[in-house]
This record gives structure tokens, sequence and C-alpha cells, in this order.
């Protein structure tokens, strides 16, 4: 009876151009990179993985589903730079089997600096799902999976949602497995879907590697492993990144292929099913309490804050940004609140992380930058130029606390 | 395993990276039980050019004076397997054909110091002694009182030495004590291995001096294997001097550790102001101009700053004048040449420590700096940048980058304090028995491999 619930994270930070102390001008992102890159993962992922998916559900006439997460940031960047790709998405939408979730427009960390901001990037993002799909999300997922007991209460009390999304880490699960609904502690009618991550990253991370005792993956042997957990699961969470398709696994891995035949496999096995994350939630009851008192996220082995938040410079940037938060708002200025809420896009974090750095890894890959050291530079110099400018619209005030990084 | 090394410069006489690397790498041999019989040229006199003084000759007992006098034979204590020679030589590491020639000139000038002149050998005698062994010598020295007579003096008596000495393996650093190692290596018949920890193209651009590239050229081709201090100056030596690439191997040098964080709180030194620091020979090479014009920019945004230059070297007095002219002549301090203690003070007094060398082979300096808790902002032309992530990287042409830079580390200090967190722990990992370990490789594949 496993229902296979597949959601795609879609999201592209608004990179940072290079800006030094000496730069005054208040232009801080980087378009032509921005332009680019959005257009070459269109190419390679967005629109051949939208098409496939558009003909996939047309074949299966409803029952093959999925959901999107889509940042408020990738939204803007689409429009302004590959509107193909929003069309795709619109068809998509018109299927009436693809769910369309809720997260921070700006694919921020502001649930752990600012509820008020928090809530409000919340709301900015789901009035633009509402007004380009036509649809309210009714699951809220947090940027990079982000999730503690607090998360979920405060997501019950914005009265909006059925259900939240997070990792299934082990280290909160113990004995459980993530193929069930749970329930956070202190929620009355919030669900828990945990991402099965064994499986999901079959599919993100291990589908290519060759050393990998199971390769070459093939959609009948994973829907072999799916119907394994028949008696031992109601839903299977396969929660990845978009770019999965075409950008991470390349065409030539076969990943396309694999994507086409999966839902026939599935559907074979007659108790087999594919529900998007709302439909779960309202199908499954909760089995039991999940208690996450600590912060998870589904990044690195670690499954915590530290790519985001490991060091000195990461921290501090983190600190500051939020600390103009006030002084931002009280100009009023519109421009001037949607360039810092463009600075808290996780991403310009991420570069900064140090772990790893000197060996190389996936981290670097996703990184414009040549050293966490340079993006950090980069961006107190933005962020030094924005704190200039608030102090520019409001002549006489003096923020609390000293100029960022001073 | 017996090594014959011709290098540099020991404790406490080292004015640069060239004696910190003969003594790391030797150092660390001796521990791993390698024999050496290091030879060096003896320093006769304070250099010219700098205000070392040299109080105490090294502090060694004089073993035996070999019956020729070329040559003062000692041991260091902490040394157990290298015996050292010192050959009587007017050569210095870091000299210029035209520095040498002023040196020679003060001599013999300087009534007081004919005798001494007489002890380092006249050239009458080389002369004579070299026609009567041409063939170590390759050509006889025709150049008068000159650098390059002497290198090949030098290369007469390193054979005499040599012919008292049983070893496996000669070590040849640096351009200076190549026809050493070729002589040598031609009367013993042992394979000879040359270290390049500089080429001339580093220390002077375009402009090379035929004589010392001809050397240079002559080593790497006589030499069996090649060993270069970074992939950047292996790249040279293939582009520029026509060796083929499996000859020439890496090996990074290391850095001993020296850092003490408790002295580093005691001493506490700090003014208010924020201090840059260079720290190297004021040469083309090391990049001083372009400090000095990043300095200018970091000033026109920062006031509390002073740019520190410690060194001495021929472009000094231009840097002086450089400075003035650009209004920032109070904002940065020329120090002359440092050693010992100071040069740790003033590591501990810097905030940052800039590399900003046009062509460096290396670059130990660095590592020192990380060492002792200090920022490090280097160009992207040195070969340390190779091994070093937790660093600031420039071009050093890029003033404008470097000034941005280096106000960073002033004004974010989360910045600095993540470089000196990280930096101080990726600096332990360069070890010098790791590059001994990889030249005592080279060399067992040479005398193996017949």
């Amino acid at each position: 009876m496993p229902s296979v619930c597949f959601y795609f994270q879609v999201h592209q930070p608004f990179r940072l151009r290079h800006y030094t102390i000496f730069d005054k001008t208040p232009n801080y992102f980087d378009d032509f990179r921005n332009a680019s890159i959005c257009r070459k993962v269109a190419n390679k992922c967005y629109l051949p993985t939208n098409r496939l998916l558009l003909d996939v559900i047309r074949r299966y006439e409803g029952r093959f589903k999925v959901s999107f997460s889509l940042t408020g940031v990738v939204l803007e960047q689409f429009q302004q730079f590959c509107p193909e790709v929003m069309s795709t998405f619109d068809a998509l939408a018109q299927t009436g089997c693809v769910e369309f979730l809720a997260e921070t427009y700006y694919h921020s960390l502001s649930f752990l600096y600012s509820r008020q901001e928090f809530v409000e990037q919340v709301n900015m993002q789901m009035q633009l799902i509402q007004k380009l799909f036509g649809q309210t999300p009714r699951v809220f997922r947090n940027t990079e999976l982000i999730y503690n007991n607090q998360l979920a209460e405060t997501i019950e009390s914005m009265g909006k949602f059925d259900a939240v999304i997070t990792e299934g880490a082990d280290h909160v699960l113990g004995h459980r497995n993530s193929n069930f609904v749970y329930r956070p502690p202190n929620c009355k009618n919030l669900k828990l879907l945990l991402k099965n991550y064994s499986l999901s990253d079959d599919i993100a991370f291990r589908f290519s590697n060759r050393q990998w005792n199971e390769y070459p993956l093939m959609a009948n042997k994973f829907a072999a492993w799916v119907n394994r957990i028949n008696g031992n699961g109601q839903v299977v969470n396969l929660f990845m990144d978009y770019e999965t398709f075409g950008e991470h696994q390349w065409q030539d891995t076969g990943i396309f292929d694999f994507m086409a035949h999966l839902p026939r496999e599935v559907l074979n096995h007659p108790d087999n099913d594919f529900r998007t994350p709302g439909e779960v939630a309202e199908a499954y009851p909760a089995m039991d309490v999940v208690d996450v008192p600590h912060i998870i996220s589904w990044a690195d082995t670690e499954r915590d804050l530290s790519a985001w938040l490991g060091n000195a410079m990461q921290s501090n940037a983190l600190h500051e940004v939020y600390r103009l938060e006030k002084l931002v708002k009280q100009t009023r200025d519109d421009q001037l609140l949607a360039d810092w809420r463009k600075l808290q896009t996780s991403d310009h974090f991420y570069y900064m992380c140090t772990k790893y750095f000197a060996d190389g890894d996936v981290h670097k890959y996703f990184n414009p930058y040549d050293s966490p050291y340079d993006s950090y530079i980069n961006y107190m110099n933005v962020l030094t130029n924005l704190k200039a400018r608030c102090e520019q619209a409001l002549p006489g005030q003096t923020p609390p606390g000293n100029a960022a990084g001073q | 395993m017996k090594v014959f090394m011709l290098g540099w410069e020991f404790p406490p006489f080292i004015s640069g990276g060239l004696g910190t690397a003969c003594h790391g790498l030797t150092r660390a041999m001796s521990e791993l039980g390698v024999e050496v019989v290091f030879v060096l040229p003896k320093p006769f006199q304070q250099t010219a050019s700098d205000h070392v003084r040299m109080l105490t000759p090294l502090q060694v007992k004089p073993q035996t004076v070999s019956s020729t006098q070329i040559s003062t034979s000692f041991v260091q204590k902490e040394l157990k397997h290298v015996t050292f020679h010192a050959i009587n030589s007017a050569l210095q590491p870091y000299a210029t054909p035209q520095l040498y020639q002023q040196q020679i000139e003060q001599l013999i000038h300087q009534k007081a110091t004919q005798e001494q002149l007489k002890a380092i050998g006249g050239m009458e005698e080389v002369r004579h002694w070299l026609s009567q062994e041409p063939s170590t010598m390759g050509q006889p020295g025709n150049y008068g009182g000159d650098m390059y007579t002497e290198v090949h003096r030098y290369a007469a008596s390193a054979v005499r030495l040599s012919m008292q000495e049983q070893f496996d393996v000669i070590h040849a650093h640096d351009w200076m004590t190549y026809p050493a190692g070729i002589a040598v290596s031609a009367i013993s018949g042992k394979p000879l291995v040359i270290h390049v920890h500089s080429t001339e193209y580093d220390r002077s651009g375009e402009h090379v001096n035929p004589l010392i590239y001809d050397i240079e050229r002559r080593g790497m081709h006589a030499a069996r294997k090649i060993i270069a201090v970074s992939h950047m100056t292996r790249n040279i030596i293939l582009a520029r001097y026509g060796i083929t690439g499996d000859k020439v191997e890496v090996v990074y040098n290391g850095v001993e550790r020296n850092g003490d964080a408790s002295q580093y709180n005691k001493i506490g030194i700090r003014s208010d102001e924020k201090i840059v620091l260079f720290l190297g020979r004021i040469t083309m090479q090391k990049g001083p101009e372009y400090f000095l014009m990043a300095a200018r920019k970091v000033l026109e945004v920062m006031d509390d700053v002073k740019f520190v230059m410690a060194g001495s070297g021929d472009m000094m007095h231009r840097m002086i004048e450089m400075a003035t002219q650009m209004g920032i002549g109070g904002k940065v301090l020329f120090t002359g040449f440092l050693h010992g203690k100071d040069v740790q003070k003033v590591f501990q007094m810097a905030d940052l420590y800039v590399m900003p060398s046009v062509s460096e082979p290396f670059g130990i300096a660095p590592l020192e700096a990380l060492n002792y808790d200090v920022p490090v902002l280097i160009s992207k032309q040195s070969g340390v940048a190779e091994v070093l992530h937790h660093v600031l990287k420039v071009d050093f042409w890029d003033i404008s980058e470097m000034a941005n830079k280096i106000l960073a580390v002033l004004k974010y200090p989360p910045l600095q304090l993540t470089l000196r967190e990280h930096g101080n722990f990726e600096v332990r990992k360069l070890r010098w028995s790791d590059a001994a370990k990889k030249c005592i490789k080279v060399y067992q594949e040479m005398t193996q491999g017949g």
C-alpha cells in the first residue's frame, strides 16, 4: 500500500556581483551570471523535466502525481530570464496532479532569527503561488528542511497548514522509520512527513555512481524496493532537488528514462499509488509523535546547521543581516527591503562554509567564489553599503549598535 | 644513505627562505636517520645591504681544519647525522653579481680585511688551481674577481672536500651551487639532484641574466633529478629550461612549529592602530610597490592603519621615496632587515601579513605568519598558494582587490578569527619530515634505478 510521494525543490539564489568596499552603487546582484545560470539549468533540467512530467502525468490520467516547492526568488528569475519555464510550470499546475508547497519566499534562514520576518516571507511566497498557479499551499517546507518542534508550533499557529516536511534523520526517528505519517509534540492537527533519505539519495546522489553496488539503477529495481515497504509503511517520501534531473545527474546517465519508466513499474503493483504531500497528510493518520527538540536539516551527513552556521564568519554575517531588520523596515523603501531580503537567501551563507573547503567537494560545485573568505568579504561589503543606504534614507536616526562589521 | 648536500645558511645566520629550507630539510633528514655532509659557504663578513650584526660565529666547535684551509668542519649537537663543512667563500644566497662586485671591491679597499681576503683565497690561486684541474671545473674562470668565478672556485673547493667523503647522492640547492654539484658528480660518479628554490625568471622577470640562466640550465640538464618547490616552479623549469616532465618532482617546503600562543599574549605590545606587514627582501620579485599602492587605497578609506615594510633590498630606497611621493610617508614604516626575535615581534604585532610577490616559487614566510597566528594575504603568483586554502589570495597586480581584502581583514573581525583558526591548523600539516621523506624517495629511486 505505500504511496510514493515526490517533492522537488526548485531554487536559484540571486548571486552577488563582485563588490568591493570601494563600490558605492546600490546594484548588488550579478544579473549576467544569474541569467546565464538560470538559462543553463532551464535547458538542462527545468524544461526537459517539466515536459517529461507533463507527458507522464497525461499518460497515466491522474494516477501519477508530484509536488514542487518553488522559492519566490527562483520564480522572479524565471519570469525575468526564461519565461518559457513559467509556462511549463503553469501547464503542470493545470493538470491537477501537481501540488505546490509553501516555504519562505527568499529561501531564508529567517525562522532562526526573526519570527515576524519569517511569517511575512511565507505569506509572500504563498501569495505568489496563488497568483501564478491558482493554488493555496497546504503543506509547508522550511529552507533546507530545517526543522524543530518550535517550527511546527509556529506553522500550526499560522492556521494555514495540514503538514510540515522535514528530513527523516535517524537520530530523531530511533527505531521508527520514515514511511509513516507522524505528529509533532504540542500540535493538535499538524502532521509531519519525513524524507526517506535512503531511497531519495539513491536517485539524487547515487544514481550515476559506478562504484555503487546497485549500479545501474533501473526503474523496475527501484519499484521492487518500494514494494518491499508493503506491510511496513504507508508512504515513501522521495524529496530531492529538482536539479537532480539533468543537472546533478546528467541526461546521459539515463535519469530521464528512469523517471519516464518509474510510474509504470510502481503502478504495476496494485497496492501502490502516487500521492502528493497534501493527499498523504489527509489519507493517513499520524502513527506516533516525533520529538525534535534540536534543529535538524537535510544537509551533509551531519543533518544540522553547520553548512550555514559553522564558523564565525557565517554567524556574524547572519547576525548582521538580521540586525538591520528594524532599520530597513523603518525606511519603508521597497527597493531597500527587496535588496535586504535577497541578502537573506541561505546560499550566501553556504558559500562561506569552511567545512570540507580544503578537500574540494560538493560544496565547491555550487559555489561561485574561489574561497569562503572571498564570499564573506563580498557579502559584508554589500551589507555595509545597504546599511549606509538605510541611514541615508533615515537622516538623524542613529541605529542601536555599531555599523555592520565595525 | 648518505647525502653530499650543497646548501646555504644555518641558524643563527638565516636571512631568507633558502636558509630556512636547507635547515628544515636537513634537520628532518637527520631525524630520519639519513647521513648528511652539509657544505655551505662560510659567512666572512657582514652583508653590505643590511645591518645584521653577526656577533658570534656559528655555535660550533671546530673539529678539524683541513690542511688545505679551504674549509672549516663542525657539527651541530641537535643534528647527529650531519657533518658540516663551511667553505671560505664570499657567496651569499641573495647576492646579485653587482652586489658581489661591490663587496669584493669594498674588501680590497679595506686594509683591515686584507687578511680576510687572503683567507677566502685570492683569485690567482684559484685560477692556478682551476687550470690544474680543468676537467672538473668546466671552464676556467675568466671573469676576474666576479661572482661567476667565485661560483666556480667554490665548486673547486667542494670537489676537494668531496674527495675526502663517501656518499651516495649529491643534492645542490639553487644556482650558485649547481656548478659545484656538477663537478662533484663528475668526479665521484654519484647522481646529482638539484633543488630549485627559485629561478632567474622569478628573480628578474623577463630581464634574465644570461650567465646565470646558463648555469641554471646546465645544472638542470646535468642533474639526474630535479626537485621543484611548487608546480609553478616546475612549470617554469619545463617551459623555460627545456626539461622533460618526468625528471621534475614537486616537494613542498614545510615549516617548524615555532608559534607560541602563550608568548603572543604575554608580549601584548599593541598600539591602537592596525598593522599590516610586508616581510621579505625589498626587491622586484617581491612586489613591494604593489604593497604601497594598495596601502594608499586602504588609507583612503581607513585612517588608523600602519604599514610595516620589514626587510632590505635593492628597491628599498625607491620604496621610501615612493611612499613619500604618494603622501603616505607617515603611515609606512621601514624597519630594515630583521632577524630572530625581531621577526617574531613584528609578526606578533601584525594584524595581517601580505606577500604581494610577482613571482614566488614557494614562499615560506606566509607559513611562518600562520604559525604566529597572523592571517595571510598572498599573491596568486606564489607556489605556496597551491597548498594553502585558508588564506586570502589576490593577483599581485590587482591593487584594488588587494586593498579590498586588506580592509576586510581590518574591518570584519570574524574574518580575521576564521582565517587564523583554520590557517594555523592547516599549516601544521606542512611538515619538513614529509618533505624530507619525498626527497629520500627521490634518492632511492635514483640509486636503485642505476
